[in-house]
């Protein structure tokens, strides 16, 4: 429990981290119409959850070994990616007139995000 | 000019230092509610309930302290607060993953309606907290 807790605790800094400084990043380049920057952090950590799900299957890999699923999953990628920041922006929305962007906001979220996963765990099929 | 930019550099330091710090928090948080909350019947039950909760807490805590808002909260707190804490808490990977899972488990129905709860429920989860909070802000100011 306590190894599972650290592992958790380093992960989720680094990807916390990673989601601020990607989401200010890109708030600043293509600014804050539409909560592009979310949208990449959840799709692209939803893609490396489906790699990271993949390997794990594999008996032998370094994933299958619980505490670095905490550092690498349940730590870095659910530190990084979010629902509360996605809710808020597709409520923000909604509130601001926008509900068409609204809608296109949550539809895309959902599917690439699974497509994303998806695509991962086959890369690493693929690769095998 | 170097005074400056100097001050500013340290004040993106102590801004991702509060992010940083929230996101710990929430992350032990949502690894404590994967631990004790069982999914039942393959439904993700631990990562739907800290996607409902920390939707509540952002949109009640956003709208409390906003500029309409009852409590006041510096930029900080407010990072610290909906950034770290509510984003380190939820997770849309692990959300994708699990759906991904019941997909190759062949529980397509269970896939199907884990997204369809999950989307219906953070949303209104939000839009309560929200609501609480604005009633609360006018009920204080009369």
């Amino acid at each position: 429990m306590i190894g599972g807790l650290i592992s958790v605790v380093l992960g989720s800094v680094l990807g916390t981290v990673a989601r601020y400084f990607v989401s200010g990043f890109v708030a600043r380049r293509v600014g804050e119409t539409f909560p592009w920057g979310t949208f990449l952090i959840n799709v692209s950590g939803a893609f490396v959850i489906g790699i990271v799900g993949g390997l794990a299957r594999d008996p032998g890999s370094v994933f299958a070994s619980p505490d670095a699923w905490l550092f690498a999953v349940t730590g870095i990628l659910g530190a990084y990616t979010t629902v509360s920041s996605f809710s808020l922006q597709t409520l923000n929305l909604a509130r601001d007139g926008e509900g068409t962007r609204a809608g296109l906001y949550i539809v895309f979220s959902v599917a690439l995000c699974l497509s994303a996963a998806t695509l991962g765990f086959a890369l690493v099929d693929g690769l095998k | 000019m170097s005074g400056k930019t100097t001050s500013s550099a340290r004040n993106t330091a102590i801004l991702y230092a509060y992010v940083a710090a929230g996101g710990v928090l929430g992350s032990v948080a949502r690894y404590l509610a994967s631990v004790f909350i069982p999914s039942v019947y393959g439904f993700p039950l631990a990562t739907l309930f800290v996607n409902i909760t920390g939707s509540f807490v952002i949109g009640f805590y956003n709208a409390l302290t906003g500029p309409d808002g009852r409590l006041f909260a510096s930029a900080r707190q407010r990072q610290f607060v909906m950034t770290g804490l509510c984003g380190g808490y939820t997770t849309f990977s692990s959300f994708s993953l699990e759906t991904v899972r019941l997909l190759q488990a062949g529980m397509e129905r269970t896939a199907l309606l884990n997204i369809a709860v999950s989307v219906v429920t953070w949303l209104v989860a939000v839009w309560l907290g929200h609501m609480l909070a604005s009633r609360l802000n006018r009920l204080t100011r009369s």
